[in-house]
């Protein structure tokens, strides 16, 4: 194995989950981890299954909403959409994880021996 | 953080909910592997391998799912609910240790819970009354003659009404109403009813509200008016069937019509404030007019302005004070009062405090030692559990959920123990409540409330986490290895869990140690005061209010007494009789009384004052010392004679003869014909103070009149041929109480007898803990060393060797604890030195005694299974295991 997976931070699933939410529209607990897996280009460590607890965390904080569909194939699943507190969340995250890694890429970027002078 | 809030209220739905969304996720999962096997499948993967490779990247199915549960559910609560449901599996099947352990727990609670609603009613809640911190009582600061000279005049109080800057108001209560002052007449036979009367002002200061009708209006204190009545909200209920249309109408009080005026609230109850364990009925105006000639006669209570602080209050009280007269009519009786303030709680309960706080620490030593008892029976119980444990945590359970699981055995066996506990106080709290025989103050208003249920849950929860910690985390730290490799009973335990039950032992001992000398040194103050010569004879002897209508005439009473007198003796049994206004140890007055002599400014003495009838002294028990009673005669003829007490002829006339001196008693000459050996008037413990005794003639007016009989007979049987009596003579005789003249000194020794009683039976069951405690030790610690005897007994041991060891063993803990204890003891016996009675804290007969009786019990607890363990029949022994 080359380069092990990224472990994921707490907390980040719920914001990607949003934001495919908020790209794709309404999708099955399935498309959302398949998304995230293309979009991370398979660097994240996900086990799928990890999705569910997220999910039901974001619904009771009302900031998806979901309701039993169909899927493409004919199957039943349930489909998840972003609510308007989830969209107001969401613009709050992505503000909070921009700074953030600002501020780590600059912690990270310092010269060795720094100091302005 | 709404979003928090909503997230709580969701998952509290979702618990209710976690069948149908454990179904729901399912099919969500199953689904979502369906999926992925099926892009598996059109990337060309074989059937098998597509599905290994959906399992592979979901990541486990179960986990996924506990982890989706945790999120939306509160798991806690399952946790919670799991210990629960094995807890009280654990507890039924071992009910034998769950009914001791919550029995014995209920003891100790409940002892703590009553004691604690005693501790809460008396010193801790606030007076029923609006504001109450604002309310004082004024007393003379070095009051000497009882009453009298805790009270002050119409004229001096009403000069301190006018005058001070400091109070809201400045009301008070006429102090020496007798019981049953008052008849009820109409509708059947008259009944006896106490009337208090009030100054101007009195519920007003208090902040007492009428639940019906109103309260007394200035045109009511005057002289002449029509006379008007509050009722207590007791006497409304009992004796006028909780008339609602009460108000306005007229009653009878001893033949003159009344107007009710209002009815007092349930929560104000007069006698439990003022004066413990008496009842009143109803309030009538005290008008000043009628009582401008008739000395001290008002209690005061005065309510401080906002702002004012006591000091301030007291300041300018020792300024007005001082400078008022006696009676304005008179001033040559002089002037000059003095006045205490204290805080009316202060003043209700304060020289409770002490008392109270003993108690206090009392019971709660019987919950240490219950502690103690429960952590000993649950170490047993561990032990006996200990291979449960090693094995639940050999196959998985963390140290935590252990001692979790233990904790939760502990608070469901405190929390069922405090539930009993609440319905043992409860039981005994109304019986406490109705105990009016108790001279303590506000134990009628005793009750379980939120503060008592508060303490309760307080308690419970410190028992439990006191006795349960020990034994849980000792088993959870205990190794499970040797735990299991341990073959089971029979060999000697490890020294280090018996050291630990042994010191558990030990202390119970001695605390049991502790309260055993509090309650015997108790105990001999109270008999002590028991053996107290009172000057008279309590025993054989009981009075009855009587009734008569003199129409104010002296000559006309003085028959009717001696009527009333010679009647009584004629009844069978009776062999003496008389008549006081007074008895002691219930209400006293005091008048003045001082040498006959030349000089101007005769030096009176305070003395108490009883108007008496001949035959009074003889049927009390008094005993007459020198010179004469009284006679019809000295009634009949206005006599002025006197007869003095021991303390007042000694202090008159010391070291002299002074029958047949020259007194001036009550405003006038009177001549000395008698001395009596004192009497102790306000309570057994108090001392002897000075004492008259005048004939109730024309000068000298009785204030009621207490028909005394003396018998051999019980009073009970008298009861009826008295009243029979009584009702001859005069028709309109209400069924006043025939009463035992010992119950009067019972009510006055009632509280020290409340606090024996209490700490004794507190002591005996720490004492029947300890020995239980013993007990179970020892018991325990030769069912162990089955074996080991058996092996003694086979090598030769003999039964009484085998039995002196285990006795040797039990004598040597209680040694120690009572060594311990008596160590505590005189330490602590210090602390309670100020309510013990001519008995010295260090009393070796207590301590003499404490020990006999605790080793005595010890003697006995270790003696069943010292017999136990000699009846071992070592084949037995040895060929079990």
């Amino acid at each position: 194995m080359g380069q092990s997976k990224l472990d994921l931070l707490q907390g980040t699933l719920d914001v990607m989950v949003l934001q495919t939410l908020q790209a794709m529209g309404s999708l099955h607990g399935y498309g959302i981890a398949r998304r995230i897996e293309q979009v991370s280009s398979n660097e994240v460590l996900l086990n799928q299954g990890t999705i569910y607890a997220s999910l039901v965390r974001l619904q009771q904080r009302g900031w998806i909403s979901a309701k039993w569909g169909t899927s493409d194939n004919n199957r039943k699943a349930k489909f998840y959409s972003i609510t308007r507190l989830g969209q107001k969340q969401l613009v709050k995250d992505t503000a909070y994880w921009q700074r953030l890694a600002g501020v780590m890429g600059r912690v990270l970027g310092m010269q060795s021996g720094g100091g302005d002078r | 953080m709404s979003y928090s809030l909503r997230e709580a209220f969701n998952q509290v739905r979702s618990y209710f909910r976690n069948e149908q969304l454990d179904r729901e996720v399912n099919e969500e999962m199953a689904s979502h592997l369906e999926m992925a096997v099926e892009e598996n499948l059109r990337r060309g993967m074989s059937p098998e391998e597509a599905r290994r490779q959906a399992l592979v990247r979901f990541g486990g199915v179960q986990q996924a799912l506990e982890q989706q549960r945790e999120s939306r559910s509160l798991p806690w609560v399952d946790v919670l609910r799991q210990d629960l449901r094995f807890t009280f599996r654990m507890l039924g099947r071992d009910s034998g240790f769950t009914i001791v352990a919550v029995v014995i727990l209920a003891l100790g609670i409940g002892a703590n819970i009553a004691v604690f609603s005693v501790v809460n009613t008396i010193l801790l809640r606030p007076l029923p009354f609006r504001d109450p911190q604002q309310l004082v009582r004024i007393v003379e600061k070095d009051p000497k003659a009882g009453e009298s000279s805790k009270t002050y005049t119409a004229d001096a109080t009403q000069d301190f009404q006018q005058q001070n800057h400091s109070f809201q108001s400045v009301s008070g209560y006429f102090a020496f109403t007798g019981p049953d002052n008052f008849k009820l007449v109409g509708g059947g036979q008259p009944v006896p009813t106490t009337g208090l009367l009030v100054a101007e002002g009195f519920f007003q200061t208090l902040g007492v509200e009428p639940v019906l009708g109103r309260l007394f209006r200035s045109e009511e204190f005057v002289q002449h008016a029509q006379p008007v009545a509050l009722l207590s909200y007791p006497f409304w209920k009992r004796r006028l069937g909780a008339d609602r249309s009460i108000v306005g109408k007229t009653i009878n009080l001893s033949n003159s019509s009344v107007v009710v005026i209002g009815v007092l609230p349930e929560t104000f109850d007069f006698g439990s404030v003022f004066s413990p364990g008496a009842k009143v009925d109803l309030f009538v105006p005290y008008i000043m007019d009628d009582f401008r000639d008739d000395g001290n006669d008002l209690a005061l209570v005065a309510r401080l302005k906002p702002g004012v602080t006591q000091a301030q209050a007291q300041n300018e009280t020792d300024q007005l004070l001082p400078q008022f007269y006696f009676e304005h009519k008179h001033p040559e009786y002089g002037k000059g009062y003095t006045g205490q303030l204290t805080g009316l709680k202060e003043y209700v309960s304060g020289k409770l405090r002490r008392s109270l706080i003993v108690l206090w620490c009392a019971v709660g030593l019987i919950l240490l030692i219950v502690c103690v008892n429960l952590s000993n029976l649950l170490l047993a119980r561990a032990a006996a559990r200990s291979k449960e444990f090693a094995m639940r945590r050999a196959l998985g359970a963390g140290r935590g959920r252990l001692v979790r699981q233990l904790l939760t055995e502990s608070l469901v066996l405190a929390v069922l123990g405090a539930a009993l506990g609440l319905g043992l106080a409860y039981i005994i709290l109304s019986y406490l409540a109705h105990q009016g025989s108790i001279a303590l103050p506000l134990l009628a208003m005793v009750r379980v409330d939120g503060t008592v249920l508060e303490w309760t849950l307080l308690i419970a929860v410190g028992a439990a986490v006191l006795f349960g910690a020990a034994p849980g985390l000792r088993m959870s730290a205990s190794n499970m290895q040797e735990v299991l490799k341990d073959s089971g009973p029979g060999l000697s335990e490890g020294r280090k869990r018996d050291r630990l039950r042994s010191t558990l032992v030990i202390t119970e001992i001695a605390l049991a140690c502790v309260l055993l000398v509090g309650a015997g040194l108790l105990l001999r103050s109270f008999l002590r005061v028991l053996d107290i010569d009172l000057g008279f004879e309590a025993s054989h002897a009981a009075a009855i209010s009587v009734d008569y209508d003199d129409g104010g005439n002296a000559a006309k009473r003085a028959a009717i007494w001696q009527e009333v007198t010679s009647r009584s003796l004629t009844i069978p049994g009776v062999e003496s009789a008389g008549i006081s206004d007074n008895l002691p140890m219930s209400r006293n007055r005091s008048w003045g009384i001082a040498v006959k002599s030349d000089q101007k400014n005769p030096n009176f003495i305070p003395v108490f004052v009883y108007i008496v009838s001949p035959g009074y002294l003889k049927a009390m028990g008094m005993r007459l010392m020198k010179g004469r009673d009284l006679t019809w005669d000295d009634l009949s003829n206005n006599r002025a004679v006197v007869i003095l007490n021991e303390t007042v002829a000694r202090t008159l006339w010391p070291g002299q003869d002074p029958i047949g001196r020259t007194a001036i008693a009550g405003g006038m000459d009177a001549e000395v014909i008698g001395v009596i050996s004192d009497v102790r008037e306000t309570g057994a413990e108090d001392n002897a103070g000075a004492q008259m005794y005048l004939p109730a003639t024309k000068q000298f007016g009785p204030e009621g009149s207490y028909l005394v009989v003396r018998s051999k007979l019980p009073p009970a049987s008298l009861a009826s041929s008295v009243m029979h009596t009584l009702r001859e003579i005069n028709p309109g005789q209400p069924a006043t109480e025939f009463k035992p003249i010992q119950s009067l000194v019972d009510h006055a020794t009632s509280p020290r007898r409340f606090f024996v009683l209490l700490v004794g039976t507190f002591a005996g069951l720490g004492l029947l803990l300890a020995s239980l405690g013993i007990y179970g030790v020892i018991s325990y610690s030769v069912t162990r060393q089955t074996q080991e005897i058996g092996i003694r007994m086979a090598l030769g041991a003999s039964q009484s060797s085998v039995q002196f060891d285990v006795i040797w063993k039990t004598l040597r803990l209680a040694l120690i604890g009572v060594a311990v204890g008596i160590i505590a003891s005189l330490v602590l016996a210090r602390l309670i030195a100020s309510l013990l009675f001519q008995t010295a804290p260090s009393d070796p007969f207590t301590f003499a005694g404490m020990v006999v009786l605790l080793g005595t019990v010890a003697l006995l607890a270790g003696y069943l299974p010292a017999r136990k363990a000699s009846k071992i029949d070592p084949m037995v022994a040895l060929r079990t295991n």
